[in-house]
């Protein structure tokens, strides 16, 4: 593979990519510090269905629109079915891995590519457990046709709960919903909550649904009622009118992957959604965390002002979003140290905090990034890497729960600092 | 101070890098503007392996007299490396990063003779 530097100079050609050789460091860090030894389950993953496409549009249900879609899919691949936009996740190839590992080796047995290479970097980062979720369709919310959004959500969780989850135990998902259709989302939780490796739901963020339409209602009730997470997927889309203010990727991704979820937590809030499903679990993904106590603070001075507006509270807005779940990444391991341990501490952290990496996106966090934390308990260390996630999801984690825990040597990187230290 | 082998002169070429261990460590050498520079192929963020990343000139902002943005172009002087994991960028002579001074890559010594190329660690 062949990268464009700024000059023909330093153009630099990459050959026989392996995601486990490109995480080598990784695998280190892991094993210096011990993490075999202690369950991480990775909420926040993905793969890119847009690999396997020809094969999940067969699964479309809508015979008119599979027939479109795959003629489409021919001639302008996968970007015309979906709903792509502008976009330089890669840093114009400097995070080298999105091209290469569409070109990865994996040896053929069977399963679909990217169970083997979900493997491979799960294996290096010493995840046990992994929640994949799609890549390109985290888009389809702003798709213009919702017949659109329904028939892919559909397509791609037969194809995985056909296809990918059945094949290790150690990959799960919480399955797309179409929830620019009300009815369509609620069928798929009837149909698809049961089904094996299905942890939850997750809706993608990006969209103009509001989440207190009271056709929604019957949804979270059902999933309350089988006991499986919601989940919020940040997205952010550059045609968004207030993104699309943005002239640079860095701030449509700074600004559009908390707005929304910002947005859908203060409705959830303001609206009374936890007082109406107060066993019903939520989940904020990839918004990282330092949105968080800034709405905790906004809502709370807001509303012991105009209380009459949020007649179903009961307690402070910031003590619903405190029983809420978040994700861990990107979080936002700045300079400003004191900021993150504060924002730990103002979400409860110790039993609400879940562990994610995103990989293999840009901005992935290692687990070391929570196991380097000063300011945590090796106990906190250990709920926030995997046991939230364990008591949350209900997971069976007999096959590979360790009982011993490792000693670590030299951690290589110190992520809190952001410093070297070599081995000795 | 123990020196390790890197390569022939003639072998590492403008542009081109090699990978000697020590102790246990990787360190990458690259020769870039005529200069040698070896590193630790650790990135401080988060541990990648910055050696192997992509050498690109710095990228600067085009702003006229009347203040006005005209555009984007590569520095004609400024080399840096990346890191591949994240796109952390450090400049090559200086190992700082360029996007947070306060953090840097770990150098080594090098030291280049007729015989060949060395690494001081």
């Amino acid at each position: 593979m062949l990268f464009r530097s700024s000059t023909p100079a330093f153009d630099m050609n990459i050959e026989g990519f392996h995601t486990g050789q490109h995480l080598a460091n990784a695998r280190k860090q892991a094993d210096m510090r011990g993490l075999d030894d202690v369950l991480v389950v990775d909420v926040d993953c993905h793969h890119y269905e847009t690999d396997n496409f020809a094969e999940i549009l067969e699964y479309i249900e809508d015979p008119s629109l599979k027939q479109v879609a795959l003629n489409t899919y021919a001639y302008k691949g996968p970007s015309a079915v979906l709903y792509d936009q502008p976009g330089y996740q890669d840093l114009g190839g400097r995070v080298t891995r999105y091209l290469e590992r569409k070109g990865e080796k994996i040896p053929e047995d069977g399963r679909p590519r990217e169970v083997a290479q979900t493997l491979r970097w799960m294996d290096a980062l010493s995840v046990d457990y992994a929640c994949l979720f799609p890549t390109p369709m985290l888009f389809l919310g702003l798709h213009p046709q919702p017949e659109v959004e329904v028939n892919m959500a559909r397509a791609y969780n037969r194809w995985i709960t056909d296809n990918i989850l059945p094949a290790n135990k150690r990959l799960r998902s919480m399955l797309y919903l179409p929830f620019n259709d009300p009815d369509a989302t609620y069928r798929m939780v009837q149909e698809y909550g049961k089904k094996d490796g299905v942890i939850g739901f997750m809706v993608v963020s990006t969209r103009y649904k509001p989440v207190y339409d009271n056709a929604y209602m019957k949804t979270y009730a059902l999933l309350e009622e089988m006991g499986l997470p919601l989940s919020f997927h940040a997205s952010y889309h550059w045609n968004d009118q207030l993104v699309s203010l943005t002239n640079r990727f860095i701030t449509a991704h700074a600004v559009g992957f908390t707005f929304f979820n910002a947005v859908h937590c203060a409705n959830w809030v303001v609206n009374g959604l936890p007082e109406r499903f107060p066993k019903l679990k939520v989940i904020w993904i990839e918004s990282g965390l330092a949105w968080i106590p800034w709405l905790m603070q906004r809502l709370d001075n807001d509303y012991r002002m105009r209380t009459s507006e949020a007649p179903a509270l009961k307690r402070l807005p910031s003590e619903y979003m405190r029983d809420m779940y978040y994700t861990t990444q990107p979080m936002e391991m700045v300079n400003n140290h004191k900021a993150l341990e504060l924002t730990f501490e103002m979400i409860n952290a110790d039993t609400q905090l879940l562990y994610s990496s995103d990989y293999p996106h840009w901005d992935m966090d290692l687990p070391s990034t929570i196991w380097d934390l000063p300011f945590l308990s090796e106990q906190s260390k250990r709920n926030i890497l995997g046991l939230n996630a364990k008591r949350i999801f209900g997971l069976d984690v007999s096959d590979r729960f360790p009982e011993n825990h490792g000693r670590a040597a030299s951690p290589l990187v110190d992520t809190w600092r952001q410093d070297v230290v070599p081995a000795e | 101070m123990p020196e390790i082998f890197v390569a022939r002169s003639e072998d590492l070429p403008e542009g081109g890098r090699v990978f000697v261990t020590a102790n246990g460590n990787q360190i990458g050498v690259v020769r870039a503007k005529g200069q040698l520079h070896a590193y630790l192929n650790i990135c401080p963020h988060q541990g990648g392996p910055v050696c192997e990343g992509l050498m690109v000139h710095r990228v600067e902002e085009i702003i006229a007299e009347d203040k006005t943005y005209q555009g984007m172009r590569f520095s004609e002087d400024d080399l840096h490396i990346v890191c591949p994991w994240h796109g952390w960028e450090f400049n090559i002579e200086t190992g700082r990063c360029a996007g947070d001074g306060q953090h840097g890559l770990k150098r080594f010594r090098t030291e280049e003779r007729a015989d060949g190329i060395y690494v001081v660690v």
